[in-house]
């Protein structure tokens, strides 16, 4: 029983990390923005597919090939922003949230046409054994993704709190007329925020593709998954988006291992919807964020 | 006061006759069309239709977002399909169970969930979509489960049976005709007033007295009750039905379905549903593409012409006749 619970844990923290890196997408992005991008799943996809292509296909080493990867998927994110969300001429809420969708379908489209429809396996990055702990196993893969999400948010933390880049993000959060009477360059960190975005989508793309292998419709569930858990955490809040993963990503896996798999998909809505009567706002968010 | 009158008279004549001719198109679609393939093309334009004219009152009309409509459209279609399928019940004797159970869970839903307000009502919905449709696929024995339920009956009445292509045609068209009538006197009455005016700003309409909370509810509750009404049609038109009918994209593809048509219209989401239902045919010869082009088409119109099509071709149209006029006046 106590090894049960304890795999079901580890399982639980992966799924959680993987699900917090895409959460921190969409949190850098609303903060910037005010936006939510139904396509950040389709990033994550596009990161794991083109790591099939980079290191798989092309035989390059795979931090260069990661570090590729997520470069390009920023770009892709920049291009996406130039090319249909600045030049929307309505940006109502309604108007984007079709926007993102229909990029969402436009992405894994491409997605299918460019790496067919038969999901593509890829191998783990690490050749150790499986650590025993306790008579449960936990994958090194997994280990990796916990530590490089921490970080991740650490660095995050660091950027908004210490950089002057990061600080004039954060002005535009708070108030974009005023931000940019100082000098600040909205429209280009408007861009950046999309950069950030999508790299991090990417960047949860390349972690979980050994997980769960690569095919082109892998990122909706994960683009609505992480959204829950950004949700839970308090859209917005760094260190809210990793507990909001983590949270969800255990829930699921207790739900999993002790009710039924099949109801795997309805827990993370169900938080969803407990969150959003109880405190819209989320667990470490802004008590006093606006609701539109 | 005498020409007010003599307006209000020869609007409501020019809509008599668009209803009149509008029913008079489907009667003779339905005569004339003997490809079965068309007439099933048109009977599904006619189910999207509805499902868009009621989702129209909730978004065009009162503002409010819902990412999960196609959970009010499977509700009406396993309530049936569980009630004729496992109790034998008549189709006639479940579609009032239908349409109440939808109404029901929407009052039920919709209490908390209208209380949130631009993306977090999208997102509120969005979940509550998703857990019906977890719902439609775990609870294998009243729904048959992810591989759906076979075997529902078709629709007779009197002795006539409604199942061929043509009579089920002018079934469903006949109720979106009712829809529609329906929904233009609502859109006309103090209640449609109340809706726009909460569209237009929440906080004064409840200044001037309108229960906003109350009317949002209503609303809801009455596109959850069309919804339903399309999911009754769809499952005793296809008699089968699987959570795969259901899901989130068919949500998305109500509400693009609205917002593409044009919103606060119901003309508009006449024309988006025929669109949207049209497109993946006209699509089909692009195969792989399918995909792309689609998403591609959603995000140009959204892109261009934010208020929908018919507002935005009936922009452009002005703009082309004023600038014609221009040269006129000076």
């Amino acid at each position: 029983m106590m090894q049960e619970l304890l795999q079901y844990l580890f399982g639980g923290i992966t799924n959680g990390a993987i699900y917090a890196v895409i959460a921190l997408g969409f949190s850098t992005l609303y903060s910037a923005t005010d936006l939510i991008n139904f396509a950040q799943g389709e990033f994550v996809m596009l990161g794991a597919l083109l790591l099939v292509t980079l290191w798989l296909n092309l035989g390059l080493p795979l931090p260069l090939a990661f570090v590729l990867v997520v470069l390009a998927v920023g770009l892709a994110g920049i291009i996406f922003e130039r090319l249909a969300i600045r030049t929307v001429s309505k940006p109502d809420p309604i108007v984007l949230v079709i926007i993102t969708v229909g990029a969402s379908i436009f992405l894994r489209g491409l997605g299918m046409v460019g790496w067919g429809r038969d999901p593509l396996a890829i191998p783990s990055f690490f050749k150790l054994d499986s650590i025993e702990i306790a008579g449960a196993y936990l994958l090194p893969q997994s280990l990796f993704i916990v530590i490089t999400v921490t970080i991740l948010v650490a660095a995050l933390t660091f950027f908004y709190k210490k950089t002057l880049t990061g600080k004039a993000m954060s002005a535009c959060a708070i108030n974009k007329k005023a931000a940019s009477l100082l000098g600040i360059g909205t429209e280009r960190m408007t861009l950046m925020a999309f950069a950030l975005a999508t790299g991090l989508g990417a960047v949860a793309g390349v972690m979980i593709a050994p997980i769960t292998m690569a095919t082109y419709d892998m990122g909706s569930m994960l683009g609505l998954k992480g959204f829950c858990a950004a949700m839970l955490g308090g859209l917005g809040s760094l260190w809210g988006a990793l507990i909001g993963g983590l949270l969800l990503g255990i829930a699921e896996a207790l739900g999993v291992g002790f009710v039924s798999s099949g109801l795997k998909d309805a827990i993370a809505f169900l938080l969803l919807l407990l969150i959003l009567y109880i405190r819209p706002t989320g667990i470490l968010g802004a008590k006093s964020s606006h609701r539109f | 006061m005498n020409e007010n009158w003599f307006d209000a008279m020869k609007q409501s004549w020019k809509k008599g006759l668009a209803f009149f001719v509008f029913a008079g198109v489907i009667f003779f679609a339905g005569l004339f069309l003997d490809n079965y393939f068309y007439q099933q093309q048109l009977t599904f334009i006619g189910i999207f239709t509805l499902l868009a004219v009621g989702l129209n009152m909730l978004m065009g009309y009162a503002g409010q977002i819902s990412l999960g409509h196609a959970a009010f459209y499977g509700i009406g279609a396993y309530t049936t399909g569980a009630l004729t399928v496992h109790l034998g019940w008549s189709p006639w004797a479940s579609l009032p169970c239908a349409l109440a159970a939808s109404g029901i869970i929407a009052y039920i839903v919709g209490k908390p969930t209208l209380k949130l307000s631009g993306y977090y009502l999208g997102m509120g919905t969005l979940g509550f979509g998703m857990i019906m449709h977890v719902l439609f696929r775990e609870w294998g024995s009243i729904t048959g489960g992810p591989n759906g339920l076979v075997g529902i009956p078709s629709l007779s009445l009197w002795g006539i049976d409604l199942s061929t292509g043509r009579n089920y045609l002018w079934v469903v068209w006949g109720c979106v005709l009712i829809t529609f009538f329906i929904c233009d006197r609502l859109v006309n009455s103090r209640v449609g007033r109340a809706l726009r005016a909460i569209h237009f700003s929440e906080q004064a309409a409840s200044a001037v007295g309108v229960d906003t909370a109350k009317a949002k509810l209503q609303v809801f509750v009455f596109s959850a009750i069309i919804a339903a009404l399309a999911g009754f049609l769809y499952a005793h038109l296809v008699m089968f039905i699987s959570p795969g009918s259901f899901n989130f994209l068919v949500s998305v593809k109500l509400v693009a379905m609205v917002v593409i048509g044009g919103m606060a219209s119901i003309w508009g989401a006449l024309l988006g549903s025929t669109l949207l239902t049209m497109l993946p045919e006209w699509l089909h010869a692009f195969s792989d593409y399918e995909m792309v082009i689609y998403g591609g088409i959603l995000m140009g119109v959204m892109i261009f012409l934010p208020q929908g099509l018919t507002r935005g071709v009936l922009d452009i149209y002005e703009k082309f006749r004023i600038e014609r006029k221009q040269p006129a006046k000076d």
